[in-house]
């Protein structure tokens, strides 16, 4: 995606001057980030840059002091995740929020069941387990996850990065506009990492914009269209991975090199 | 720190690539592992998937073995309803407790919560003159109260349930002796003033088989509870929240809301307990049922329920009811000494948690 491409593309997600304090800690002071339709944008800085701040005000879980948010333009408030997600901000947390003694299908659609129809479904409230089974067969096929034999499999038998693919099926399976992923390899071996990214490459490819926080720079570098690098709670500026070194990254992380003016 | 990014940018190089360099075959890890299983991590993984199997093996086994002990005395039609009879209040009590400890909660004041909506019933109906089924109906409000007033301790308070409950206990159980002054309502005054009460103690003959009315409430109670939880959305946050409490909530359930429900609905399931308890002994007793939290408790655990939430079945709770049944009846058949019941008892219940927690190892 080139500069100009994006000069005439309206952000899916904006922020503008946000900022939190906790006591005397400044963690986010007035710091923006814009997040362009179909793109994987790389959130990166030091530990106590206040990049987890960050993104836990874009996903619903702090309410920033000051400083306003927009999705598709539109000015939005929330003041949890699950009025973030309503909104159509999808977050796989670290810990991927599974409950792991139930199985695939009762994960996905966890909290937004689907009902019978007619008597069965509206005054007994019986769940139409077929249709949630083939919902989440399908969604999972999309995602090229089919070495998953059976939808009803409990989640506590699955690999790392199948339980990550359940948990991204989950969040780009209801309407989403902006999946938030946070750390989604740190917990797993090269194999799977390897999964994982591919998975966020499926996720991009349907049109669904990514925030991707990560320690891991290699994974950064290789999936991110743009990245943004955030220090002393603030953006510093955002680079693009063709044209800079991780090295680079780096440096501009920690202060030893100056940021490129644009 | 250019040698730092030659090294990452090396190793980015050697990371092999997923599709390519590892066949398809090796993608799939969750079979790969199933391939070195010995038969113990078998059993393990049969058993993890199918709980309730050690409850039946056990009742089943138990049965036999008292069948052996005890002789054709055990095996009579007339023993083993009495077995059935004998635990239907239990069971009652222990389907309440299975919703609770599936949330990873424990409920310390069922019984005491029964004999409360109990102590209602007969009071209103026989002693202030209430038409029956208004004092009944009042009883079951008291339970749905009661239960409700847990929840909502635990979740406004966020205090252990273990705590609250065994707070309530005591103030439900202060509550009787305030109502009754410590005073029975006799089952001769029940059945002139309100024979309904005594509805479900009525027994009906089955080809020698004895069975009360509440014997059968106590199995459609529990085949209710098992479609509620396992065909509403209700019965899955159910699990969901015992599981992982903090990922229920970030999938959108509102699990205090979810708690409190949960608690009014066991506390609904002993009030209808209420009701078949004074069809079963006759009489309203404040001091009755003084072991049936922890009978509940035993039988609910002893069927396969994990103290630590989410996993188990309802079902499961009615076997280990059972279990608690047969132990009783078939050692006293066998001329045993009420302790050495106690000890049987103690012992399976040591067992089944032991079970229990190897099961659960099976992901780790």
């Amino acid at each position: 995606m080139d500069k100009k491409g994006l000069s005439v593309m309206q952000p899916v997600l904006v922020a503008k001057k946000l900022s939190k304090k906790y006591g005397k800690v400044v963690a986010l002071d007035s710091a923006d980030l814009e997040l362009y339709p179909g793109e994987v944008l790389g959130v990166i800085g030091d530990n106590g840059a206040g990049k987890s701040t960050l993104i836990k005000v874009l996903c619903g879980a702090v309410i920033p002091d000051s400083g306003e948010i927009l999705l598709d333009g539109k000015n939005v408030t929330f003041t949890s995740p699950i009025e973030a997600r309503k909104l159509g901000i999808e977050t796989v947390y670290q810990n991927l929020a599974l409950s792991p003694a139930l199985s695939i299908t009762d994960n996905m659609f966890l909290g937004r069941e689907i009902r019978q129809k007619g008597f069965m479904g509206s005054f007994l409230k019986f769940l139409d387990k077929k249709a949630m089974a083939d919902e989440a067969r399908k969604r999972l096929s999309d995602l090229g996850l089919l070495t998953i034999q059976n939808i009803n499999q409990l989640v506590e038998t699955l690999s790392g990065g199948q339980r990550q693919g359940v948990a991204v099926a989950r969040a780009t399976s209801f309407g989403t506009k902006v999946v938030i992923m946070d750390e989604p390899t740190a917990a797993l071996g090269v194999k799977e990492s390897r999964r994982v990214l591919e998975l966020i490459g499926e996720v991009r490819s349907r049109g669904i914009p990514i925030i991707l926080i990560s320690h891991n720079m290699p994974h950064v570098f290789e999936v991110a269209d743009r990245i943004h690098i955030h220090r002393l709670g603030t953006r510093l500026c955002v680079i693009d991975p063709k044209k800079h070194e991780m090295s680079d990254a780096v440096a501009y992380m920690t202060g030893a090199k100056q940021p490129p003016q644009n | 720190m250019n040698k730092v990014s030659d090294d990452i940018s090396k190793d980015l190089k050697d990371q092999p690539k997923f599709t390519t360099d590892i066949g398809e075959k090796d993608q799939d890890h969750h079979s790969f592992d199933l391939g070195e299983q010995t038969t113990l991590k078998k059993i393990q993984h049969f058993l993890h998937g199918n709980p309730t199997i050690v409850p039946v093996i056990i009742l089943i086994l138990s049965v036999i073995a008292f069948g052996f002990i005890a002789g054709g005395k055990f095996f009579s039609a007339f023993n083993l309803s009495l077995i059935v009879q004998q635990v239907t209040i239990v069971g009652i009590l222990a389907a309440a407790q299975t919703l609770i400890i599936l949330t990873a909660g424990i409920d310390l004041s069922v019984a005491a919560m029964m004999v409360l909506a109990s102590v209602f019933m007969g009071k209103l109906s026989v002693e202030m003159g209430v038409p029956t089924l208004p004092a009944i109906a009042v009883g079951f409000i008291s339970g749905i109260a009661t239960g409700a007033f847990n929840g909502l301790l635990v979740t406004r308070l966020r205090l252990p349930p273990f705590i609250v409950t065994l707070g309530t206990w005591n103030i439900f159980f202060a509550l009787v002796i305030f109502f009754t002054g410590s005073q029975s309502i006799r089952s001769s005054d029940i059945e002139v003033n309100a024979p309904l009460l005594h509805f479900w103690g009525e027994r009906i003959n089955l080809g020698g088989f004895v069975f009360t009315y509440g014997a059968f409430l106590m199995i459609g109670i529990f085949v209710f509870l098992w479609f509620l939880l396992n065909k509403t959305a209700w019965g899955r946050h159910v699990y969901a929240i015992g599981d992982d409490k903090e990922a229920a909530e970030l999938s959108g359930i509102r699990t205090d809301r979810m708690l409190v429900s949960i608690y009014a609905v066991a506390g609904l399931v002993v009030a209808i307990g209420a009701w078949v308890s004074i069809g079963r002994v006759g009489s309203v007793s404040p001091t009755s049922f003084y072991e049936g939290n922890l009978d509940s408790i035993t039988a609910v655990v002893i069927g396969g329920t994990s103290l630590f939430g989410g996993r188990g079945t309802i079902i499961g709770s009615l076997f280990g009811a059972l279990i608690v049944g047969v132990f009783s009846s078939g050692l006293s058949i066998a001329g045993l000494d009420v302790l050495w019941q106690r000890f049987a008892l103690g012992c399976l219940i040591i067992v089944a948690v032991g079970i229990d927690q190897w099961i659960r190892k099976v992901s780790a």
